[in-house]
């Protein structure tokens, strides 16, 4: 492991590979902190830069986005209550109070320290699960990777929906029709082409990804009629106050932290959960924790009600790698994103990657921290700056995501087919988005398509077309009982529980 | 059963599983692969198959939580206006060129959304797409095709 951290670090710190930290870092502070665009918009954008690169490098670059992007949600959220991502919303429960009192920079630093302290623990923790992990996995079977992606799938819906879970499953089908669309890979027979030659090579994920996120966050802006920039004419972007934390505010967070780190981890690991859900969990247990003249705080500026989500969406983050760098499963949006683009260098995540690439496995890890780093004393810093961008009008803002967008894709396939598909698709999007239907399962579904179709494949070769594979070996029975409960879960809160039966 | 507009797009999404599934079938695969237990239409059907069954579900079953989305608050001109400005854009870049076709989709879309103030319209189109090409064509090496440069002499 000492050799792989080494390798790791020999690759994250090359001057190039630091540039992009930074940049990423800096790149995804600002598009996060704009309210409506989140991580997965940011990587979006930056996929058609990465192509230019070695995988280490675009790889670094990314997660330099991602954490970047996390970083700068939480920036809207304490200044003008505003959530650039919804894994900073319970950030804003006890930020924005703070920054009301006049102490923006103080509630900024918190959020920095607690990020910083909740990704370094997290990063630990994925240097010590990531290789044991990927020795276990090891021993996985084609059956076991099919259940596997159907419990990513249903997980992803299951948490993603917010109590529409049939919408997200039908996401999930429409994410998994998209990806079937080209010549299947074994035999190369065209499927659901139309004789169009545009389409016989599929559709390529970063035209869904840019036209279900990117494109269609900013038609929805538009449409909606919002404008993020209005809530920070509200406010000073300027004179945030002083960004120094007391002794007696570090003994809280010093509590906090540890215990926060530890759940944010274990539940960004699950997969579907992520940095969402580790958030409110982590001010839910923190509220419990705490002394009951602290409790009577949370929500009015607590530094222990700041600080806990804020580790615990950052260790979630660490921990989603855990899935997709060690069975090269992604178990949320974001790192499906990130496999897509892996994909798209031609690396297969899974198992064999510490083997085969290590210095890619172990240049992502080092480079998490390092972000870390940067985010401390690059951005903290400069956010008086930067969050000048909060005021940035609609008027310039959506056109240039916009343009970002088309021409990534253009750059991409000199192809004007390419730009009328996205267009189509993202028009699309935004009428689901209308109507609450969840955008992370497609994408889930458009990047596991492929693979589960291959593995399906596998596995019902090798049983002679019987299912029974699916309860043959105790591993995928396992897992597909887990599918099962969480099915029979969905369903009973959905349609039977008391008070919500309406049928 | 009440009808509102999730279940209109259900019923949309039932019937393009019910097309999809069609379209399944039609796939031609060879003929030694036809009894093969996995050939290349096994795994749409059973797409197909999935997406009527959830869509006709959500048909069916009640809405939990009805999404009420009134129109009158919607901006569907603007919106309409810059979806119809990218169908432009997209289907001029190749014969027009980068930099003109971007340069304007850029003007017309600030204008649409409701920008005046035309020294920021003029600054962030024309020349922001020309320091966007030289760091593009100049620095990275990206070929970038723009017939209308090449034609000024400004591109090789």
């Amino acid at each position: 492991m000492i050799e792989g951290i080494l390798i790791g670090l020999k690759t994250a710190l090359s001057f190039q590979n630091l540039m992009m930290v930074m940049i990423g870092c800096f790149a995804g502070t600002i598009i996060g902190m704009l309210p409506g665009l989140g991580p997965m918009t940011a990587i979006a954008l930056m996929i058609p830069i990465t192509y230019g690169f070695d995988p280490a490098t675009g790889l670094i670059l990314m997660a330099g986005v991602y954490y970047g992007a996390v970083f700068g949600g939480s920036t809207s959220s304490i200044l003008i209550n505003a959530p650039g991502v919804p894994g900073t919303v319970a950030t804003s429960f006890d930020g924005y109070p703070m920054a009301q009192q006049g102490k923006a920079g103080k509630a900024l630093a918190i959020a920095a320290y607690s990020s910083f302290a909740g990704g370094t623990i997290s990063a630990i923790f994925l240097l010590i699960a990531a290789p044991s992990l990927s020795k276990v996995s090891l021993s996985f079977r084609s059956p076991d990777y099919f259940g596997l992606m159907i419990l990513g799938l249903t997980a992803v819906a299951a948490f993603s929906s917010k109590g529409n879970f049939l919408k997200a499953m039908m996401m999930c089908v429409l994410g998994l029709m998209l990806a079937s669309v080209g010549q299947d890979t074994l035999s190369d027979i065209p499927r659901f082409t139309f004789n169009n030659m545009n389409l016989s090579d599929g559709i390529s994920f970063v035209l869904v990804v840019m036209a279900t996120f990117a494109m269609s966050e900013a038609l929805t802006i538009i449409i909606k009629g919002n404008d993020p920039s209005k809530a920070a004419k509200q406010i000073s972007l300027t004179d945030l106050g002083s960004i120094k934390v007391s002794k007696e505010e570090t003994k809280q967070m010093a509590v906090t932290i540890p215990r926060s780190s530890i759940l944010g981890f274990i539940i960004g690991v699950l997969p579907g959960a992520g940095a969402t859900i580790a958030s409110f969990l982590a001010y839910g247990m923190e509220r419990n924790f705490v002394k009951s003249a602290e409790k009577e705080k949370f929500g009015k500026g607590s530094v222990q009600g700041l600080s806990a989500p804020e580790t615990a969406n950052n260790a979630a983050c660490s921990g989603s790698f855990v899935p997709l760098l060690t069975l090269g499963i992604p178990g949320s949006g974001t790192t499906a994103v990130m496999l897509g683009a892996l994909l798209g260098f031609g690396i297969q995540p899974g198992p064999r990657l510490y083997e085969t690439n290590p210095e890619i496995f172990w240049s992502v890890i080092m480079s998490m921290y390092i972000g870390m780093v940067v985010l401390l004393i690059l951005n903290l810093p400069l956010i008086p700056y930067i969050a000048r961008i909060l005021a940035v009008p609609r008027t310039f803002l959506i056109p240039m995501i916009l343009f970002f967008s088309v021409t990534g894709i253009y750059l991409m396939s000199f192809n004007n087919f390419d730009i009328f598909l996205m267009i189509g698709i993202a028009v699309i999007a935004t009428i689901l988005r209308l109507y609450d239907f969840p955008m992370p399962p497609l994408i889930l579904a458009f990047v596991l398509g492929g693979l589960m179709e291959e593995n399906l494949r596998r596995s019902l070769l090798i049983s002679d077309g019987s299912w029974s594979f699916l309860w043959n070996r105790p591993l995928t029975l396992c897992i597909m009982i887990t599918i099962v409960l969480i099915l029979i879960w969905q369903i009973y809160n959905s349609y039977f529980k008391k008070g919500n039966s309406r049928v | 059963m009440k009808i509102n507009s999730v279940k209109i797009i259900s019923l949309l999404f039932f019937v393009l599983s019910a097309f999809y599934l069609y379209t399944a079938h039609q796939i031609q695969v060879f003929a030694f692969d036809e009894g093969a237990p996995f050939n290349a239409k096994t795994f749409p059907i059973y797409l197909g198959y999935a997406g009527m069954f959830f869509s006709g579900l959500k048909i069916v079953l009640p809405d939990q939580k009805p999404v009420e989305v009134d129109p009158t608050y919607l901006e569907f001109k603007k919106t309409i206006l810059l979806v119809l400005t990218m169908v432009v854009y997209g289907a001029t870049i190749l014969k027009v060129g980068f930099f003109l076709s971007t340069s304007l989709f850029l003007v017309f879309s600030y204008y649409f959304l409701g920008e005046r103030r035309w020294k920021f319209i003029l600054i962030f189109s024309f020349p922001f797409v020309a320091i966007f090409m030289y760091l593009l064509h100049g620095v990275l090496a990206v070929y970038l095709r723009d017939p209308l440069l090449k034609y000024i002499g400004i591109m090789g």
